[in-house]
């Protein structure tokens, strides 16, 4: 299930720009809902980027980071063409993960 | 797998596991470093320097002109506040995003691979009004630079 990743990476030469969007609920665990009962903490905790083998970016998150969250970042030595992947686990055991091309 | 597959396999598991022992005695790799792991305990600080001196080890920082956070001067909805730190600094290992004023300062923090440039962009929650706290470690020294954002409505559930 790699619907809750929309990923695009760009090359600029060699600089490239990947920006990435989530949908997760990024719960605090901090709320409660209507009948006072608190709503469990769920939030990504890791989120890692690859390219070529190499592991690019590790993030790590907390329930500070807002809901569907977004991220970008930037790295040298990739090209048009070039696989780029982004993957997520959070603090309920879920995970996800995504690939694109850099465009 | 036949018998030589699993032979080959295991003992290139143990290789691996011997020469990452190694490693770890002669003090290359800290077990941080190789275990990385989610700091919780830098999660759970409540202040900045209990934040920091659990995530990189030291609260100490250079207040630094190389840092530009970029947040909105007034944040709408606290619940979504984007933030974006670069950093033209040489050597950069991590970046880390704290709100000084939420019940806990640390939103995120990222380590920069081979390659990954000072430069990292997302939307965090701010409690309420205060500063966003951009926290560069290049070189084993820590530099930081801060911006006020002043919050409307704030974004913790509150």
């Amino acid at each position: 299930m790699a619907n809750s990743i929309k990923l695009r990476a760009s090359a600029k030469g060699s600089e490239v720009t990947v920006k990435c969007l989530m949908t997760h609920a990024m719960e605090t665990g901090t709320r409660k809902d209507k009948a006072g009962k608190p709503i469990p903490a769920h939030y990504i905790t890791e989120v890692t980027a690859e390219h070529g083998g190499n592991k690019v970016l590790t993030a790590y998150w907390g329930g500070g980071v807002s809901k569907n969250p977004y991220l970008s970042f930037k790295f040298e030595g990739g090209k048009a063409g070039d696989e780029v992947k982004i993957s997520w686990v959070d603090n309920q055991g879920g995970s996800d993960s995504a690939s694109t091309q850099i465009k | 797998m036949n018998t030589s597959m699993k032979r080959r396999v295991f003992l290139k598991g143990s290789l691996a596991a011997s020469a990452m022992g190694a490693a770890v005695g002669a003090g290359l790799l800290t077990p941080q470093a190789v275990l990385a792991a989610w700091p919780k305990a830098a999660f759970e600080a409540k202040k900045v320097e209990d934040t920091l001196s659990s995530l990189m080890g030291s609260a100490v920082t250079d207040a630094s002109t190389d840092i530009s956070i970029k947040a909105p001067d007034i944040a709408e909805n606290g619940a979504v506040v984007p933030v974006t730190v670069s950093t033209s600094i040489a050597g950069v290992e991590s970046i880390a995003i704290l709100a000084e004023k939420n019940p806990a300062p640390l939103a995120a923090s990222f380590d920069l691979g081979k390659g990954a440039q000072g430069f990292v962009s997302t939307r965090i929650k701010m409690g309420k009004t205060g500063d966003v706290i951009g926290v560069v470690k290049a070189g084993g020294k820590l530099y930081a630079a801060r911006k006020g954002v002043k919050v409307t409505i704030g974004g913790c559930g509150g």
